[in-house]
């Protein structure tokens, strides 16, 4: 059973192509990830999906409601929380929350076990107002009135974006328990590293997808041999090594370099040899399994 | 061993209130030292001391051997900054802006021409120099503010969140760009609350309550604090 599917969506502001060709389904219940960096598409494809923006082309439901004909009654069972806090500054968490609740035609009391969890981190401050909380509480705030009247589809624009790790791993603890609910997610991010707590991911980049699977599967997939190489001096390693003749690619890692060699048969040993040959001593080289970045990365050189 | 920053005991009062508390660190000349710490740790505090923008409470500071009580005027002209978000000016061109940082900066008008010309070809941006910055894709602006922001060669430069946002492989290449400038021995200072950014930086101190809580290697801090990653690190530390 899909909850979201999205057939050959297109999308241009003026010369622009924002989404070319996008195709993908979602089960119920399942948290799926957009990855992608800024300007990839992913906000507007959570506008279509959330019909507040019309595709050029293609066609896309959610629980099986058409985002163009149906969308007054999509609107209804589907929450959305923009990448900008936008709720009202100058009423109190209270009275934001009893806002949308009035909207959809409920109540807090009504649906307080869904947001429970969330919201009773902020129901010490319910006489504030939604201005003066700090970002992880406003947050909260936002999330809560998003879920407020029971949505079948919740849509997250970059919730993690700007936000520390502690209150990161927060929200995802919190979007897993909405999830058991039977909640169906779709959360966009440009941190790599959070397409581990998707059940699956989509990598969008230039407003196309590069890969729609589990993040276990796309990491499998990676068909070369990657090695990580230490060393004091990365940029002397870098500079080295992109005149290597069988070096197809070399990046910087994190405190290593990336290596991936065009040699099917090649050996560690050869590019320490390399290496010192050139006045790079003491280098360290490791095999090591690629990660979703490596895997992005990838990607995008395959594509261009 | 020659240091770009050295400070003991630096502190930072606003009423009864404590922003920064006795922190005591040095930066080599030429390292990449990442700066971490939560919103309201008091990162921000201890830039502008270091920047000779803010006057420190008590303690002791030198940045690129100037005294951050008295010498601020000093600082200022040899450290460079480049902010992801407020750097360059959207409504000049790339040239107008190269050129109006070369002058901020100090430099000659000789030197701004030979300087433009160097960065212009070095980042291959001659077939558009005369475009204005807006149209620029996010990669090469960060690329533009970062070389515009070393165009004086200051002795450090402070970069705070420099590469959000962006691409696998542009990030990489905004990266190969500071270990560069790290190897011509320009000190690099890195802010950002994106800890994978920071497993990029030779040393690292993580900040809270104004306090640095923890500093070493990424490899260093990982292994204390038994983490696969900065963020795990991160999250201990900040949960206590």
């Amino acid at each position: 059973m899909y909850s979201i599917i999205a057939k050959n969506i297109s999308k241009k502001y003026k010369k622009v192509t924002a989404l070319d060709d996008i195709s993908f389904k979602v089960e119920s219940g399942k948290i799926f990830g957009l990855i992608g960096p800024d300007g990839a598409g992913k906000t507007t494809l959570i506008r279509i999906l959330a019909t507040l923006i019309l595709q050029d082309s293609g066609t896309a439901t959610v629980e099986n409601l058409d985002n163009v004909k149906d969308f007054k009654k999509l609107r209804d069972i589907i929450g959305y929380m923009p990448g900008k806090f936008s709720l009202y500054q100058d009423l109190t968490v209270e009275e934001n929350i009893n806002l949308f609740a009035t909207i959809f035609g409920t109540s807090l009391k009504e649906n307080y076990d869904l947001v429970k969890d969330i919201y009773s981190h902020i129901e010490p401050f319910k006489d504030r107002r939604a201005g003066k909380l700090s970002g992880g509480m406003k947050q909260k705030l936002a999330l809560s009135c998003a879920l407020i009247h029971k949505p079948k589809v919740l849509f997250l624009d970059e919730p993690t974006t700007g936000v520390d790790p502690v209150s990161r791993k927060e929200l995802w603890a919190m979007l897993k328990k909405l999830a058991q609910f039977g909640i169906t997610i779709l959360v966009s991010t440009p941190y790599m590293d959070e397409a581990s707590l998707c059940d699956e991911i989509g990598l969008i980049q230039g407003g196309k997808l590069l890969a729609v699977e589990k993040p276990s599967k796309i990491t499998e997939n990676f068909s070369k041999k990657l090695y990580a190489i230490k060393h004091s001096n990365p940029h002397k390693v870098i500079t080295t090594l992109r005149g290597y003749e069988f070096c197809e690619n070399i990046y910087p890692f994190g405190e290593t370099l990336h290596y991936i060699d065009k040699l099917e048969n090649f050996k560690e040993n050869d590019i320490l040899n390399y290496l010192e040959k050139n006045g790079v001593e003491s280098a360290s080289i490791e095999p090591i399994k690629a990660t979703i970045e490596d895997c992005f990365i990838d990607l995008m050189v395959g594509g261009r | 061993m020659e240091y770009s920053i050295k400070a003991e005991n630096l502190t930072k009062k606003f009423g009864n209130f404590i922003a920064v508390n006795e922190i005591t660190f040095d930066v080599k000349k030429g390292e990449i030292f990442g700066f971490l710490g939560a919103n309201g740790a008091g990162k921000s505090t201890a830039i502008r001391m270091l920047c000779g923008l803010l006057k420190p409470t008590s303690g002791f500071a030198t940045v690129a051997g100037f005294d951050v009580f008295k010498d601020t005027e000093k600082i200022k002209r040899r450290i460079g900054y480049m902010s992801q978000k407020f750097s360059l000016y959207d409504d000049l061109t790339i040239l107008e802006n190269i050129q109006f940082y070369g002058g901020i900066y100090g430099l000659s008008k000789k030197q701004i021409l030979e300087k433009s010309n160097i960065l212009i070809d070095k980042l291959k941006l001659g077939d558009i120099k005369n475009e204005l910055i807006a149209s620029l894709p996010l990669g090469w602006k960060q690329k533009l503010a970062f070389s515009v922001a070393i165009i004086h060669e200051p002795e450090i430069v402070f970069l705070d969140e420099p590469t959000g946002g962006v691409d696998p492989i542009t990030r990489r290449q905004f990266w190969e760009l500071i270990y560069e400038t790290a190897a011509q021995g320009i000190t690099v200072f890195v802010t950002t609350h994106y800890m994978d950014e920071a497993e990029y930086c030779n040393r690292i101190s993580i900040m809270t309550a104004g306090v640095i809580e923890a500093m070493g290697s990424p490899s260093e801090l990982k292994k204390k604090y038994n983490s696969d990653s900065i963020d795990d690190v991160f999250v201990k530390i900040a949960r206590g």
